[in-house]
């Protein structure tokens, strides 16, 4: 952790993650228009639009799951637009997704245990980890911090909806994460379960940026410091929590049921 | 499925800890049954005499590793390959070239220890440029491309006469002699097989609980979230290719020495076809499901010809029985014979259990 945060004091003033212009191509639909971000190392920032602004693709764009159209992406300085998304990911980039992605067929702690091998080297390796591999460890500790200890020798198609949803989070805490995209977490979550989410997010070292994409207002607004608004896939409007609440226009699009 | 259950990490390391994680890592340990077959399998050349010893349990124990290396690439990377076989006949074709044979034009002559390793390698390599091609496809188009590796090279066998030896083949190949044991003898072959097949199958699971191999079923479950964990998707896809071409380059080799020849025939697409029937059969959840299904094989292609005759049938019609087999065996149990086994076992387990005389857990 120490490294990391040292690393981040000698890159601090540039920017974590910088679009420029990102525009990304459905054929002749353009799901993003010409996006521009500059997010701050350790910033936090909600992401609100409605259905269809261009919210997750804007997430696929940043971890290449597909690539922009056009536009620059840098990533604490390094230009990764045509990097493949496991580069990005190495790099400390994470993100969870909107329908959990996990392994169904492998227990709880595999699952934390591959996401912990994918960002430290031996992916290849054909000696099976010992008693005392330091990435168990890592393992054991993610599982715990989730609250998933109870259940971490459980395939993952057995667990219920709200625990795939935790295990889908310390996915993307694994390793030495610099910045995640954080793709409505709390989507079918229990209020406990969301009270459970808050806390978890709230209390990530300050070094951690993210980007969250979030309908509750109320879990959105708690967590971060910056919010930005996106429209037909294209950045509407940019201010603190606050500010946004009380926009008039943003409202109108609220409540007035953001149609495409 | 307890081949995806976990070897588990102590914090505090005692005897019986390292015990049961060992356990766990190799459930065959724990199951009376297993040591039972491994005896019988020891003991084998005492019980069985040479015919039964070569043309059912050898040839059975070879066709079961060929069979293993595509339970690998099918059952934890989700990809079916028919191109195992060929794999397997290529490295056969390099022993026979490499090494000695009948046909002194062809074969450079070396010795056994030599030949080997290079038929392994090339083959190896062989196998890994075929997956290169393979990973850029998925579900049936892999199936295609890889059938139509293993029918370009059956048709290449059989035109090309500087290397292959056409149609014919290369006939007498010489098999290893060292520390005065002639290793094609009867029994000593035997051993050889199982030990070959013995070392692939715990290769095969001890791998499976490797990162290697969690990745690779990390890969068939969902590739693009392994490639948001880190990970290069089809480097693992290739790096699977290429360790179940090594698997099936030894069932190659062995093969080679058993039937000391071998023509376009070995390398047939009916062949290729006939190594997915053994492991569909058997079951690609496990590693033990291709040896079950190439005994099944086996078994029928030996003895059918004569049961069918008893009967009045033509007794070339053994291959009915085969292919009205497999078509049982995927309508009712997708997960091969194995599967049967474990759901006959799981109701029996909790039948008695509910008697209340279940003595295991």
């Amino acid at each position: 952790m120490d490294s990391v945060a040292q690393r981040l004091s000698v890159v601090g003033a540039g920017a974590a993650l910088e679009l420029r212009g990102v525009t990304r191509l459905f054929g002749a639909l353009a799901a993003l228009t010409d996006v521009t971000i500059t997010v701050r190392p350790g910033e936090r920032r909600a992401v609100l639009g409605s259905n269809g602004a261009g919210k997750t693709t804007l997430f696929n764009c940043i971890t290449g799951d597909f690539p922009p159209s056009s536009g620059t992406i840098r990533f604490f300085g390094e230009d990764i637009t045509q990097f493949p998304p496991y580069e990005r990911i190495r790099r400390g980039l994470r993100r969870t997704y909107q329908i959990s992605a996990l392994f169904p067929g492998l227990t709880v702690q595999d699952n934390v245990y591959l996401a912990c091998r994918g960002v430290s080297r031996g992916r290849f390796s054909l000696l099976r980890p010992g008693q005392n591999d330091a990435l168990m460890h890592a393992t054991e500790t993610l599982v715990q911090a989730v609250h998933l200890a109870g259940v971490k020798d459980q395939r993952v198609a057995e667990l219920a909806h709200g625990q795939q949803r935790q295990l889908e989070i310390a996915l993307a805490l694994a390793g030495a994460p610099r910045f995640i995209l954080f793709d409505e977490p709390a989507a079918g979550l229990s209020p406990t379960e969301r009270r459970e989410l808050i806390e978890i997010l709230t209390s990530l070292p300050a070094h951690i940026g993210y980007i969250i994409i979030e309908h509750d207002m109320d879990v959105a607004l708690r967590v971060v410091e910056s919010v930005t608004m996106m429209h037909n896939g294209r950045i509407f409007k940019e201010g603190l929590p606050r500010e946004i609440e009380s926009d008039p226009e943003v409202q109108e699009l609220y409540l007035g049921g953001g149609h495409e | 499925m307890s081949l995806l259950q976990s070897t588990q990490f102590r914090p505090d390391p005692s005897a019986s800890t390292t015990r049961r994680a060992l356990l766990r890592a190799w459930p065959e340990f724990q199951n009376p049954a297993a040591w039972l077959v491994a005896l019988i399998l020891v003991i084998m050349p005492l019980i069985a005499n040479g015919f039964f010893l070569i043309e059912i349990f050898a040839t059975t124990l070879i066709l079961g590793v060929i069979a293993l290396s595509l339970m690998f690439l099918a059952g934890y990377g989700g990809m079916v390959s028919l191109m195992q076989l060929t794999i397997a006949g290529f490295a056969g074709y390099m022993v026979a070239v490499f090494g000695m044979s009948g046909n002194a034009n062809i074969s450079l002559g070396w010795p056994w220890w030599l030949a080997t390793p290079m038929a392994l390698a090339l083959a190896t390599l062989f196998g890994t440029l075929g997956g290169a091609l393979a990973v850029r496809t998925e579900g049936i188009y892999t199936i295609m491309i890889t059938l139509a590796i293993g029918a370009a090279f059956y048709y290449f066998t059989n035109q090309n006469w500087a290397i292959f030896n056409g149609h014919t083949g290369i006939n007498t190949v010489a098999t290893p002699h060292f520390w005065g044991v002639d290793w094609r003898a009867d029994i000593a072959f035997y051993y050889v097989t199982l030990g070959v097949a013995a070392i692939c199958y715990f290769a095969v699971q001890y791998v499976s609980r490797a990162p290697f191999g969690l990745a690779l079923q990390g890969v068939r479950d969902n590739s693009r979230r392994m490639a948001a964990l880190g990970f290069n998707p089809n480097a693992h896809r290739i790096a699977a290719y290429a360790f179940a071409a090594f698997i099936a380059a030894l069932g190659g080799v062995l093969q080679v020495w058993n039937y000391r020849q071998i023509s376009p025939g070995s390398v047939s697409v009916g062949a290729c076809i006939d190594v997915l029937i053994i492991a569909v059969v058997g079951g690609i959840t496990r590693p033990i499901g291709p040896f079950i299904g190439a005994l099944i094989f086996v078994l029928l292609r030996t003895f059918a010809l004569d049961v069918l005759i008893k009967f009045g049938l033509d007794g070339n019609r053994f291959r009915l029985l085969i292919g009205l087999g497999f078509l049982a065996i995927v309508f009712w149990s997708s997960d091969g014979v194995i599967g049967l086994w474990e759901r006959w076992r799981r109701r029996n387990s909790s039948s008695t259990r509910r008697a209340g005389g279940g003595r295991h857990g």
